[in-house]
């Protein structure tokens, strides 16, 4: 879990609002970290999603805007377009941004649009009390697949990274877990790294942190994050999988 | 003084916009408005501006809202079934009190409808047209140099008072060429502290949205906006009226119905029939104040319309009811002919005289 030392200065004193354990929180403070460390504070927007996430115009302290469903590529499109020199990033979660922002997502990446994507796989719909995502594992039990995800008539889950990694638009993308220590500090890595690039006008770069939702999984906080790395995880591989400029795509 | 120059309606449209300060346009390909696009297209790139060809309506118009959000002058352009697909950024627009302008050159519906001009767009635009509890200012054109003067005009009172402004236009007004009188370029800075521009470390952040989780919060917000609405009702009504002052007859008719109007209302004075029209200019706010009075003195009203019959129910209503109003129409595409609406006349005017 991440150390607690000192709140980021990226982030309002609001209380989270996040359930206990929820990952979401860490995920916030390494963002907040990045923007910090990048000294960025003063020029980024980000963009909240609808989701469990869609308060998170009240925590981060940067200017915020807050986009439709599935709409926040689109929407960063627009800020960046009309504000190239400030930061622009997105916070999506799974249902936001590969079920019902799908097009939105793909295009943006495709055009290179030079924003960071923070994008939340939790493997469910979070903030509507637990329905099947279209990351949702085979056979996951959630409210709208009750008897497990049957993939013979809902199909497969998206494996987001990979599919954007076949484009040749986008500069950098890498899936991410914050389920244990040495996790946390290589998403913090990877998520400075799409802040950065998108200072230096490298363009489109995307984050997918695996993130866990114990309220509705079902499970305890701890048993959430061994779910993480016994399912998640295998189904969704960890690494880089696209970075243009290092000129090289490995997993 | 400026000099006059033919152009398109559609293209009057897009090079007023830019004269306006805008410097962003977002669009999806459809007919027929595409003028709209390719004019941007070209002038863009050359001034320093953006244009974007979206990969949908939905897109266009969040990226819309992106831009608005900033405080910069933004627009949209597409025809019926985009504007439908906008409807959920153009609430979210509402919702977040952002200036913009979208534009819908109508063509018939529903569905995929057909390509032809048509108004049967109006309730969609006067009624709102996405969810929820909010109106746009709506301006109907009825001459190239009308698109071009309402479009600077709609980006004024966008910005005054943080509402989202639509043109209502057809495909015949869009196609159509005509002499026009361009605006002057003016040089707009936003100055529009709510904006997302960046902190710069001096400010509290500020937040574009439309989300409020506790009931009273989002009633008082409703209330404060309709607050703005009331002020836009008692100020900016515009409208045409003419050869209203011993009119008998009063036709109702907008936009490209409106031109079909006049040539009939001339022929039917030449046969002696007093009949004048009015005009509304602004759909939204509807132009109450001149049917209320017009309802006093004259005994019938005709509603032209290239619809079913939507705005007759505005008719309806702000004459009170008080005298007969008929539909003339023709939809689908079709336009009414001068014919038609001059025998609706006749008919209203009892036949004879
Ligand atoms: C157009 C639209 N459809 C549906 C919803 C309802 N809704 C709110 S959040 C959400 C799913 C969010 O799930 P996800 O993006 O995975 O984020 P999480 O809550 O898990 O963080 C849905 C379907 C909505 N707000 N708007
Ligand atoms: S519902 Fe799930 S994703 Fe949402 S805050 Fe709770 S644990 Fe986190």
């Amino acid at each position: 879990m991440a150390v607690v030392f000192q709140k980021p200065k990226s982030l309002t004193d609001a209380p989270l609002h996040y359930c206990p354990g929820c990952t979401h929180g860490i995920i916030h403070r390494l963002v907040a970290e990045a923007i910090d460390e990048l000294q960025i504070e003063g020029k980024t927007i980000g963009v909240a999603p609808v989701g469990c996430a869609v308060m998170a115009y009240d925590y981060f302290a940067c200017d915020m805007v807050e986009a439709a469903h599935g709409r926040a590529p689109a929407v960063a499109t627009g800020l960046k377009r009309a504000l190239p020199e400030n930061i622009i990033f997105t916070y999506q979660g799974d249902g936001d941004l590969a079920s019902i922002g799908m097009a939105e997502t793909v295009h943006a990446a495709t055009r290179n649009e030079n924003i960071t994507v923070i994008f939340v796989n939790n493997a469910i719909y979070g903030m509507t009390g637990g329905q099947m995502a279209p990351t949702s594992l085979p056979g996951q039990v959630t409210q709208t697949s009750p008897y497990g995800r049957d993939t013979a008539t809902v199909g497969f889950p998206i494996r987001v990274s990979e599919m954007l990694a076949t484009l040749d638009g986008p500069e950098f993308i890498q899936r991410v877990a914050v389920n244990n220590v040495k996790n946390v500090n290589a998403a913090k890595k990877a998520i400075k790294k799409a802040f950065q690039n998108q200072i230096e006008g490298k363009g489109f770069s995307l984050i997918e942190v695996v993130s866990s939702c114990p309220t509705n999984w079902g499970m305890t906080p701890k048993k959430a994050l061994e779910w993480v790395e016994e399912k998640m995880i295998p189904y969704y591989p960890l690494g880089v999988y696209k970075d243009r400029s290092a000129n090289k795509e490995e997993k | 003084m400026a000099e006059k120059v033919l152009m398109k309606g559609n293209e009057a449209i897009a090079e007023a916009a830019i004269r306006a300060g805008c410097m962003h346009y977002f669009g999806y390909p459809i007919t027929p408005q595409t003028e709209i696009a390719a004019y941007m297209a070209k002038r863009m790139p050359k001034i320093g501006g953006v244009f974007l060809q979206a990969e949908s309506e939905i897109a266009a118009i969040n990226m819309v809202y992106g831009v608005a959000g900033t405080g910069l002058r933004v627009m949209t352009s597409s025809s019926s079934p985009g504007v439908s697909l906008k409807g959920e950024g153009i609430s979210y627009l509402a919702g977040s009190d952002l200036p913009a302008l979208i534009v819908n050159v109508q063509r018939g519906g529903p569905g995929l409808g057909g390509i032809q001009p048509s108004q049967s767009d109006y309730f969609q635009a006067t009624r709102g047209g996405g969810h929820g509890d909010y109106h746009l200012i709506v301006m109907a054109p009825a001459s190239v140099q009308e698109m071009a003067d309402m479009t600077a005009k709609c980006f004024d009172l966008s910005d005054k008072y943080r509402v989202p402004a639509m043109i209502l236009a057809d495909g015949t007004l869009g196609q159509m060429m005509e002499p026009v009188v361009l605006p002057e370029p003016t040089d707009y800075k936003p100055n529009k502290p709510w904006a997302v521009t960046g902190t710069e470390c001096k400010r509290k952040h500020n937040i574009i949205n439309s989300l409020y989780l506790k009931p009273e919060q989002l009633e008082q917000t409703n209330f404060e906006r309709y607050e703005r609405y009331k002020a836009i009702e008692e100020n900016e009504p515009l409208w045409e009226e003419f050869m209203m002052e011993d009119a008998e007859v009063c036709v109702a008719a907008f936009g490209i119905a409106a031109r079909v109007s006049k040539n009939a209302i001339m022929a039917a004075r030449a046969e002696g029939i007093k009949v004048g029209m009015i005009r509304p200019i602004t759909l939204w706010p509807f132009p109450k104040k001149p049917f209320k009075a017009a309802a006093d003195k004259c005994k019938a009203f005709i509603s032209v319309e290239l619809s079913m019959g939507q705005m007759i129910e505005d008719v309806q209503l702000a004459t009170e009811c008080k005298r007969p109003v008929t539909l003339c129409n023709r939809t689908g595409g079709m336009i009414p002919s001068p014919e038609e609406v001059l025998e609706a006349i006749k008919k209203a005017a009892g036949g004879n005289k």
